[in-house]
């Protein structure tokens, strides 16, 4: 089975040649959830830009391939390839709010994508959205179409743009910390959404997040990230059984346990992170070797 | 946040007052020919200098009193008022379609276009104003014409420096990546997503510049540099009041009144429409 999403050694740089992205190679398989885990600031996000095209002008990707359906995104002109991964790919973006123009109206900006990329005319695109509101469980559906992003809840904002990510079918979606800056309240709600809805149409998600409580509720597979660099990767029961590196004992020693919240909580401590400074600074020290 | 629920009230009264100054005096002077009292070219020495209807000696019929030559004031001012609305209407206009197109491909684009349209905007702000305005009326000649060009030429970089600052926050924004995901193309994105954003600071500095446009053709009808002709200018008036203030004080007050108020009305209005169009305030 060909993944539908294949990373391999992708780096990425910053103008002064640090790089946020070192060697980066994963997989996502269709119909499968994969979790992205790191601290902010690990360059979570930059793999999800990367894989949709929209990395910083700052940022250049200096080495590595993206294939999408064993497709290398690298090997296509950009209108080419900025067509393949709109119609494949989708993103739920972390803060609702900022993610929706707020001065066009709601359902103008859902069929965007149905309407370029794809190529539908308004009405079919307007049915479809309409479908997809339905099935995020969205009552008044026909004033949240009229609506301007502010006129709405920061739920039913997170609500239509995972009924817009979907609304493609995309094969892949990359869901960038999609609870973060919501309500507790609402966030399990929204997770809950999320994981039935991937079910559903069968959609491999690449899942951001720094809490592992919701790795272990979403996801089959797990990619631990720090400072732009893999840190282990596995299943998810193997990862929360026998976990490999010592960051990631103690990224689950400090994630507070459903089942038992009376639990210790810890933080990091100093011992790790030295290790992962030497093996950040030996990275680097390849990195320039490679460079020559 | 209270004060946000508050404030688009307290400026709607603004609002209303302001527009409605700014459409009697744009209706006075559009209807200026059938309204005005009297010619306002009309010399009459035996009227000279006559005080407004409360005072003394005041002739009826003429509103505001008469200036040395015995010209009707109320007349020339609404004459004047034509002048200052073309003038206001057209200078803003042209400095607005200038500098906001520059400021939104400086601000959106980044980079080297940013670079260069900067400098210039630099370069263009290190001259002073008022100098700058006469010395281009000097050169390109008085008359309407000149004035429009000089003032829109002056002012360009008032609207490209504040929407080039609003376009590159908007162009920051995730809704940018969002477009661009969804296939838009970068003049796209710049023209039906980030320009409807800076829309609002737009018409709010449209409006403040055409407050600004009069005061400029004003003071260069105060100078003498602006229409050749004998129309009529609340400058000119200004100018020709300062001389008999001892003797007439109307001459001088009237048309700073008229001057004050619609410039503060052209502000008021654009803040008050900045805060109708803003999206999140409306
Ligand atoms: N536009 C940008 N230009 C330059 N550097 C950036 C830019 N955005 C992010 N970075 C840097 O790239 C690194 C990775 O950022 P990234 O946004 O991928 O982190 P993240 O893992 O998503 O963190 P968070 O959990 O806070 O979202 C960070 O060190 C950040 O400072
Ligand atoms: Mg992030």
């Amino acid at each position: 089975m060909t993944p539908c999403l294949t990373i391999t050694n992708l780096s990425a740089t910053l103008p002064g040649g640090a790089r946020v992205l070192r060697d980066v190679s994963l997989d996502v398989n269709p119909g499968e959830v994969r979790a992205l885990v790191g601290e902010s600031g690990a360059g979570k996000s930059m793999i999800g830009k990367a894989i949709l095209g929209v990395l910083p002008s700052s940022v250049r990707q200096v080495s590595g391939e993206i294939f999408l359906d064993g497709q290398d995104l690298g090997a296509l002109s950009a209108s080419k390839r900025r067509i393949l991964v709109g119609a494949n790919v989708a993103l739920i973006p972390q803060d609702p709010l900022t993610a929706l123009n707020p001065s066009r109206r709601i359902g103008s900006q859902m069929t965007d994508q149905l309407i370029k990329i794809l190529g539908w005319n308004s009405a079919k695109a307007y049915t479809r959205i309409r479908q997809l509101l339905d099935e995020v469980q969205i009552r008044d559906r026909e004033r949240v179409l009229r609506s301007y992003p502010h006129e709405l809840s920061g739920g039913m904002r997170q609500r239509v743009l995972i009924a817009t990510a979907f609304a493609a079918e995309p094969k892949l979606i990359v869901a960038d910390e999609p609870t973060t800056a919501l309500d507790v309240t609402v966030q399990k709600q929204i997770l809950r959404l999320i994981a039935t809805m991937q079910r559903q149409h069968a959609t491999a998600i690449l899942f951001v997040t720094h809490d592992l409580g919701v790795v272990a509720k979403i996801s089959q597979q797990v990619t631990v990230l720090y400072g732009g660099m893999i840190i282990e990767q596995a299943g998810v029961s193997d990862l929360f059984a026998d976990p490999q590196h010592a960051y990631t004992r103690a990224l689950l020693r400090a994630t507070p346990r459903y089942n038992d919240p009376d639990a210790r909580v810890e933080p990091v401590q100093p011992d790790v992170l030295a290790g992962l400074q030497n093996e950040l600074a030996a990275n680097d020290h390849a990195w320039e070797k490679h460079l020559g | 946040m209270p004060s946000e629920h508050t404030r688009p009230h307290r400026f709607n009264t603004r609002l209303w007052l302001a527009g409605g100054w700014l459409l009697f005096a744009l209706a006075l002077a559009l209807l200026a020919p059938w309204i005005a009292p009297h010619d306002p070219l009309a010399q009459d020495l035996l009227y000279g200098r006559l005080p407004p209807f409360w005072s003394e000696g005041a002739e009826p019929g003429l509103w505001l009193g008469t200036d040395s030559l015995g010209r009707d004031l109320l007349s020339r001012l609404i004459y004047g008022g034509r002048i200052a609305f073309m003038v206001a209407f057209a200078a803003a206009t042209a400095a607005c379609l200038v500098g906001s197109t520059l400021g939104l491909i400086a601000g959106y684009f980044g980079g080297w276009p940013d670079r260069i349209i900067s400098r210039i905007v630099d370069i263009w702000m290190s001259f002073p104003p008022v100098l700058f305005a006469i010395l281009l009326v000097a050169v390109l000649g008085t008359g309407l014409h000149s004035v429009i060009i000089a003032i829109a030429v002056i002012d360009w970089t008032r609207f490209c420096r504040v929407i080039r600052a609003e376009a590159m926050v908007q162009s920051r924004m995730d809704y940018v990546e969002s477009a661009r995901i969804a296939g838009f193309g970068r003049i796209g994105i710049m023209i039906k997503e980030v320009l409807p954003n800076v829309m609002p600071s737009i018409i709010a500095l449209l409006s403040l510049e055409m407050g600004i446009a009069i005061i400029v053709e004003a003071i260069l009808s105060f100078v003498n540099l602006s229409i050749a002709t004998d129309d009529p200018t609340w400058g000119g008036l200004i100018a020709e009041g300062r001389l008999s203030i001892h003797q007439a004080w109307w001459v001088l007050v009237f048309p700073l009144i008229a001057l004050f108020l619609t410039v503060l009305s052209f502000s008021q209005l654009g803040e008050g429409l900045k805060q109708r169009f803003d999206p999140i305030l409306r």
